[in-house]
């Protein structure tokens, strides 16, 4: 089973719930679950859960290389780019490597066979085990790199389950393309927000994402002081279950600041998040 | 001379729009006579390479210069291979007044992007 753990809105506590969800379920299962870290921009989570990384791999695309004695300049490449990577210009082509999405149409489709692929590397994907026997991964963007996916979609093929073990993605913020890569193909996703407009705003669109993909999802609502019934209207009236409401609490921000987790902070959450667990599973067929 | 500058609407008297990549429309004119043709910029709505459109379609028009407020370091470096000059506008407001300060000599000739980076955002 693979459960994401997503939230439109950054820094409603993704990480923290991902990562206390991982170390409440750890000794429930053999082996423990697997944790990847698939926010590749800013990646965290091993703040937290303290890994050892002991394999890494150079990830990247292959981006076309033009040999200017076979090309013709014919154009046939910048008309099938849909990304503008490539253009020709006069009697020259350019390549453009940081609009290139590595699609190959260009290399596939020169008629003169004037381009050839080499590996443009973008980061790393790095993994090894963490606390509690943990098995982490996590994929880390160059900076200065402005695509995520292909580093999301890399990491996720690596970092490969056992058969029968449970795995933990946690999801870039926002709602585009590095966070369906890092959704799609989960079997349920966690909605973490905030009873703030902000928070209800992106939730809606993260909700979209859920229901555009098909996966069973629900919310978990975090910093839950004082009333925001339009949260639960909407959840309400999207069928999404409210599994848990945390206080805004100082005791949890100071702990967290500190590099602790929730339950480290709060034992007892250790128990809240295996309910939160069981009722996901139940409500799966 | 053919040449191509950005404007924010389809006609001589047009205010010139100092985007190049996003500029509204493309006006081809010709220095002489200047008659001119308006082309919506095809780089204006595109989600990422709005500059290397533009500079594409500058390009295929075998124009003598370019000119516009800010080109990108795409636009720059295709609009270089493609060995069209580049011109900025700086002070000038209309198309009628950029052609003018062009004839004359009046604006400066690009050597570098005139920004470091761009500033949109890319999705994979």
């Amino acid at each position: 089973m693979i459960l994401a753990v997503a939230s439109g809105k950054g820094g409603t506590g993704k990480t923290t719930i991902a990562t206390s969800l991982a170390l409440s379920l750890a000794a429930e299962f053999t082996p423990p679950p697997l944790f990847l870290d698939c926010d590749v921009e800013a990646p965290n989570a091993h703040l937290f859960l303290k890994p050892t990384f002991e394999q890494r791999q150079d990830v990247g695309i292959l981006i076309p290389r033009v040999d200017e004695a076979k090309c013709t300049h014919c154009g046939k490449c910048a008309e099938v780019c849909q990304y503008h990577a490539i253009a020709v210009l006069g009697k020259k082509t350019l390549v453009f490597p940081q609009l290139c999405h590595g699609c190959g149409s260009c290399t596939a489709l020169c008629p003169e066979h004037a381009i050839t692929e080499i590996p443009d590397v973008m980061g790393v994907i790095e993994r090894g085990p963490a606390a509690s026997g943990i098995p982490f991964a996590r994929g880390m963007l160059d900076v200065g790199e402005p695509m995520a996916v292909p580093v999301i979609r890399q990491l996720l093929a690596w970092a490969q389950p056992e058969p029968g073990q449970l795995v933990l993605r946690d999801v870039p913020p926002g709602t585009s393309c590095p966070v369906v890569a890092a959704v799609r193909g989960s079997d349920y996703l966690l909605l973490v927000t905030e009873p703030t407009p902000f928070g209800l705003h992106d939730l809606k669109l993260a909700a979209q994402i859920a229901r555009e993909l098909d996966i069973p999802s629900g919310v978990i609502v975090n910093r839950a002081n004082g009333s925001y019934p339009e949260l639960d209207d909407f959840c309400a009236a999207e069928g999404l279950p409210i599994l848990l409401r945390i206080p805004f609490e100082r005791a949890i921000a100071e702990g967290v600041a500190q590099g602790r987790t929730l339950v480290e902070i709060h034992p007892e959450y250790a128990d809240y998040f295996r309910q939160v667990f069981a009722q996901i599973t139940a409500s799966l067929p | 001379m053919k040449i191509i500058l950005t404007t924010s609407s389809a006609s001589l008297d047009s205010e010139v729009d100092p985007r190049f990549g996003r500029g509204a429309y493309l006006l081809v004119v010709n220095t002489e006579t200047l008659e001119w043709q308006a082309h919506p910029n095809p780089g204006a709505s595109a989600p990422g390479g709005a500059g290397i459109q533009a500079a594409q379609f500058v390009a295929d028009q075998k124009v003598g210069a370019v000119l516009s407020g800010d080109f990108g370091p795409h636009a720059f470096n295709a609009l270089q291979a493609a060995g069209v000059p580049m011109y900025v506008y700086n002070e000038v407001r209309t198309a009628r007044e950029a052609i003018e300060h062009f004839k004359a000599g009046q604006l400066q000739q690009l050597d570098a992007p005139a920004r470091g980076d761009c500033d949109h955002e890319h999705h994979g």
